[in-house]
């Protein structure tokens, strides 16, 4: 793709392009605090009402899958911002490898989810007629269940849409897309890519760590 | 034009082609990524959504004609106020103008050549229509009879499953939403032309700008709502539900926190209408214009802050309801800003009444009626009277429809010729303005009487000592439907026999009016230059 | 109900103040309002374009003072408006000491009613006039409103919880009840008439409406309170659960220190969901009766606890 063909009608230069895409991202990132915010606060509301019930649930998850995931996140951000780095440089071979591992650390947050669900719905955690947890509050712990499926749920989607946009800026990358001037794709995923690492920090407290305290 | 300094070499407007020229197929329409011909398309189907709802307020308005609700059994009336509400709020109210007018007015405004993000505004449109159909199969099909609040438990205990698809739809409506909003706020961050700062701005656009930033935070309050309630029923989580341990309550508190917003993402845009219609027929340049933009913003940000002036008999706190009611009446002010402003635009100006101005003079009295009936509702003591009366649908219906349907029709015949390159016949259009003014007024302000008599709203039968004010609203809403379809019938008239438009017919100002009409798919041959001030009328000469 | 209605009834306590507050929210929008139409009409024939001859020059340039000016006055009226609605809100919401306690319970699509001394009746209440009544309100599935407009008052009753509304009637006469929140299918059917009697004529109604052997609506609690076994445990020579005796809007230490007052929405929840509420001193040992009784049941237990008030410190 040449920058010619890069560049929209509506745009002066590929520089205002792209920093326009950037604030897109921003705003939509907004748009999405807001969502999640609003389960969040269902989350603390419901938590608030049952401490007991929730802190007993939230033990049965799986800590060590919940903590190999928030490690393998974290290293992936790494990648993605020396993705960006590179990018600016022009230099598409070193965003092409880096960007890949991304995607295949991301791709193993998703398998380890995996595996984690199937431990569960085995476990009876599946909210619905099945249910099963041995808590004093199992009302409580169906509710809780209910919402950690959802809200991980939302992330994995997340995740997936953006293993597939990470690999898509890796296969233009390879392709030798992007210079100096021409690199906010790169930029902008990343920025996704930060943001849904950033959401999972947040599930991890919220569902990993109640009830473990002494 | 002394507005702005075009470039002065453009070649004959005739030998560019119109945006509706390029390109004749279904495909040139159904994959454009242009904000005009996406325009379009939510222009149609806009239009039939409206028709849809309208049909369902006509069925409401005759089965109400006898107290005893004969034509309509109590179950079809309920699906029937049900359908009314969800189509008109979420497939007409909320995109309306901003979808249609919005979408092709503001790159031309601000002297762009489309949106930021031409394919998401495609994508907007086709969530929408997605939309459209999944709401309506799921109320026409299903039966859903909750209201468009939805309030728990009726709606997650005591309804059929098509409640979930309704609620689906909806959903997907609220992306659709927040994408537009998205796409309109990174446009006029980012693509204004040069010398076009934030003051030079029209103020259409400013509040196109207050109603995408209120579509973007609160819509996705509303899509973790619905989900919830759809979660409610089936996995009987007590999160609202108290049959299970939840607070049905706290679902209003989520509900209203989008949807009191809402009401204003419906009425800015029209707000934003009127202020670009009255200096133009007035001649003369808008009164106070830095107030009219700023309190735009303040009732985006105060509307968030005021949901709970919908539950004060709901059981929430007295003190809270205090807190809810005072801020109710602190909203209210940045809309008496607003019609003063508009009234002192009036003052000294040289006045003509095409429709486009008979709407908005129609506008700025039935919003007015709507906004101080506000403050009757704002009111504690008499809000425990007359909520989920009658008061409180005229009260709506005042500012929707008296305000936010005048407004659209305002906008419709300010940009038709612009839009189509066709000018539509004045007195016919003049005609439907008064008889549209007239008919909402028979039809609504009996409501007013109606409610503080006590009547309840979604009552399918009533007592009958109401039955003459409730058929004198049936009445109104008879001459209402003849005088909606006029426009339909002159407009489409128009775009075969009516007079080609020059490019300014109003002899505006504003960079829309400086480019062919029809304008053609690039909209700006070269980036306009702006070196003026909106609305730059000349002064009377002393 | 001849001729065209355009004022309800008004007949409460309340109803007087009510009146001039809805008379003066129209004297001052009115006022508004005629102001706007008058300025515009005035402005639109002397400023028409046909009229040239209009004085068009010296228009008013400097904005903000007519800004400023009618933002403060709007400000200020609002600001008046809104400090007695609320006082006036206020003091709807306090019920007085003497009122009598008559329990409606609404389920689709009726409302039941129950006063103190056993009557039932449903989709009707009589009450005495000149006698404040507070209404104890719940309902068996969605939300309901509790909505007399001649009393210029209504409430949404909701599930899972009381609501209380109170009023004195002071005019004899029959006057619309009406469900105010959609509830379903038959909402426009769930209402019926609140009949204002004067005292005698009230006895004599409350006389008649006695069924045989039922009792007071606390002895058919006292009952029911037997019959459950609820006096095995919390009866004071038992000593398992705390005594009821005199609980009735006493304070109650709660496990975690925490305290509450033991109103009726209190004792509703402790019956149905003892576990939320663990009073200091004892283990909740005691089984939800969720499902083992409706609510109306319930207010007959409530009224039966309330009895005990009397009847020694807790």
């Amino acid at each position: 793709m040449t920058t010619h063909e890069a560049l929209g009608e509506q745009y002066p230069d590929l520089a205002h392009q792209g920093e326009t895409a950037e604030f897109g991202m921003w705003a939509f990132i907004a748009t999405e605090v807001l969502f999640l915010g609003g389960l969040f606060a269902a989350y603390t509301f419901y938590r608030y009402l049952h401490p007991a019930g929730v802190a007993e649930a939230a033990a049965h998850t799986k800590i060590i899958i919940g903590s190999a995931n928030t490690a393998i996140l974290l290293t992936s951000s790494f990648f993605m911002s020396w993705a960006s780095l590179a990018a600016r440089a022009g230099d598409n071979r070193v965003v092409f490898r880096v960007m890949a591992v991304a995607a295949v650390l991301g791709v193993a947050f998703v398998v380890l989810k995996g595996i984690e669900y199937t431990e569960e719905i085995g476990e009876h955690l599946w909210p619905g007629p099945s249910f099963h947890i041995e808590t004093a509050e199992p009302k409580a712990g169906e509710v809780f269940y209910f919402l950690y499926w959802l809200m991980t749920g939302i992330h994995a989607l997340h995740l997936m849409i953006g293993i597939g946009a990470v690999a898509t800026i890796a296969w233009r990358a390879r392709r030798g897309d992007f210079s100096p001037v021409y690199h906010s794709p790169v930029r902008v995923v990343s920025l996704y890519w930060h943001f849904v690492d950033v959401v999972w920090i947040f599930l991890f407290a919220l569902i990993y760590l109640p009830g473990r305290g002494p | 034009m002394t507005s702005v300094s075009v470039t002065d070499d453009l070649p004959d407007p005739s030998t560019r082609a119109s945006y509706l020229t390029n390109g004749a197929t279904l495909a040139s329409w159904l994959l454009t990524r242009d904000h005009k011909r996406i325009a379009i398309l939510y222009f149609i189907s806009i239009t039939a959504f409206f028709f849809v709802g309208g049909a369902a307020a006509a069925l409401i308005r005759i089965n109400l004609l006898t107290p005893d609700g004969t034509i309509l059994d109590a179950e079809t009336y309920n699906r029937t106020f049900t359908l009314h509400g969800v189509v008109m709020v979420w497939l007409f109210l909320v995109p309306s103008v901003p979808t249609t007018f919005g979408n092709f007015m503001l790159p031309l405004m601000l002297g762009a050549r489309d949106l930021a993000f031409p394919r998401l505004n495609l994508l907007s449109w086709y969530l929408f229509i997605a939309s459209g159909i999944i709401v309506l199969a799921g109320l026409v099909i299903g039966s859903v009879d909750t209201g468009w609040t939805f309030y728990e438990p009726l709606s997650s205990g005591y309804s059929s499953g098509a409640l979930v698809v309704v609620v689906g739809g909806i959903f997907i409506n609220g992306f659709s939403s927040i994408l537009t909003g998205l796409n309109f706020v990174v446009t006029i961050h980012r693509l204004r032309a040069p010398g076009l700062t934030w003051y030079r701005l029209p103020v259409f656009c400013w509040s196109l700008y207050s109603t995408s930033l209120i579509l973007m935070l609160a819509t996705p309050v509303l899509a973790v709502t619905l989900f919830l309630v759809a979660a409610e029923h089936f996995f009987h989580l007590g999160v609202f539900d108290p049959a299970y341990g939840g607070d049905p309550l706290l679902f209003q508190h989520m509900f209203w926190f989008y949807s009191h917003p809402a009401v204003y993402i419906m009425i800015l845009p029209g707000m934003g209408v009127i202020t670009e219609i009255i200096p133009v027929f007035a001649r003369k340049k808008i009164f106070g214009y830095k107030f009219i933009v700023w309190s735009s913003v303040a009732i985006a940000v105060i509307g968030f802050v005021v949901w709970g002036h919908h539950m004060f008999v709901a059981g929430e706190s007295i003190y809270a309801a205090m807190v809810f009611s005072f801020l109710s009446f602190v909203v209210a002010v940045p809309s008496a800003i607003k019609v003063f402003n508009w009234l002192a635009t009036l003052h000294k100006g040289t006045i003509s009444f095409d429709a486009p101005m008979l709407y908005a003079l129609g506008f700025i009295l039935l919003f007015t009626i709507g906004g101080l009936t506000g403050l009757f509702l704002a009111t504690l003591a008499y809000d425990v009277h007359a909520t989920a009366t009658y008061f409180v649908v005229a009260h709506f219906h005042y500012v929707m429809v008296g305000g936010m349907v005048s407004a659209y029709f305002a906008a419709l015949h300010y940009w038709w010729p612009k839009i189509t390159g066709r000018l539509y016949p004045e007195s016919w259009a003049r005609f439907a303005a008064v008889l549209i003014f007239f008919g909402f007024n028979v039809t609504f302000f009996p409501q007013f009487i109606l409610g503080y008599l006590g009547m309840p709203r979604r009552y399918h039968a009533y007592s009958p000592e109401l039955q003459v004010w409730n058929v004198l609203s049936s009445a109104g809403s008879s001459i209402l439907a003849v005088a909606y379809l006029l426009p339909l019938f002159y407009l489409t008239w128009s775009l075969v026999r009516g007079q080609r438009a020059p490019a300014n017919p109003w002899e505006a100002t504003g960079l829309e009016w400086t480019v062919p009409s029809p304008p053609p798919t690039e909209n700006f041959e070269r980036t306009p230059v702006v070196t003026e001030d909106p609305y730059n009328y000349p002064e009377p000469v002393e | 109900m001849n001729g065209i209605p355009f004022l309800p009834p008004s007949a409460s306590s309340i109803t007087g103040e009510f009146n001039v507050l809805a008379s003066a929210l129209l004297g001052v929008t009115g006022l508004v309002m005629i102001l706007v139409v008058w300025l515009m009409f005035r402005f639109c024939i002397h400023y028409r374009k046909s009229n040239p001859g209009a004085d068009r020059n010296h228009r008013i340039k400097k904005s903000w003072h007519w800004e400023v000016g009618w933002t403060a006055a709007s400000l200020l009226i609002f600001l008046g408006l809104y400090a007695w609605g609320a006082d006036f809100y206020l003091r709807e919401h306090h019920a007085p000491a003497d009122a009598t306690d008559v329990y409606v319970v609404g389920k689709q699509w009726m409302w039941k009613v129950e006063h103190p001394d056993g009557q039932r009746e449903i989709d009707a209440l009589h009450v005495a006039l000149d006698r404040p009544v507070r209404l104890v309100m719940t309902s068996e599935d969605v939300i309901h409103g509790f909505s007399v407009p001649a009393f210029r008052l209504k409430q949404d009753v909701v599930p899972g919880r009381y609501v209380t509304l109170w009023f004195t009637p002071d005019k004899i006469g029959k006057y619309h009840l009406y469900c105010s929140q959609f509830c379903g299918t038959a909402h426009a059917a769930m209402g019926g008439w609140v009949t204002v009697l004067d005292p005698g004529d009230f006895q004599k109604w409350l006389a008649a409406n006695t069924t045989a052997g039922a009792g007071t609506l606390a002895g058919q609690g006292g009952l029911l309170y037997r019959k459950l076994g609820c006096s095995g445990c919390h009866e004071r020579a038992a000593g398992v659960g705390p005594s009821l005796a005199g609980l009735y809007l006493h304070q109650v230490t709660l496990r975690d220190g925490g305290t509450a007052v033991a109103d009726d929405g209190f004792i509703r929840s402790a019956i149905l969901e003892p576990a939320t509420h663990p009073v200091a001193g004892f283990k909740t040992t005691m089984p939800s009766f969720a499902g083992q009784v409706d609510e109306e049941q319930v207010v007959a237990l409530v009224a039966y606890i309330k009895s005990l008030a009397g009847k020694g410190p807790p």
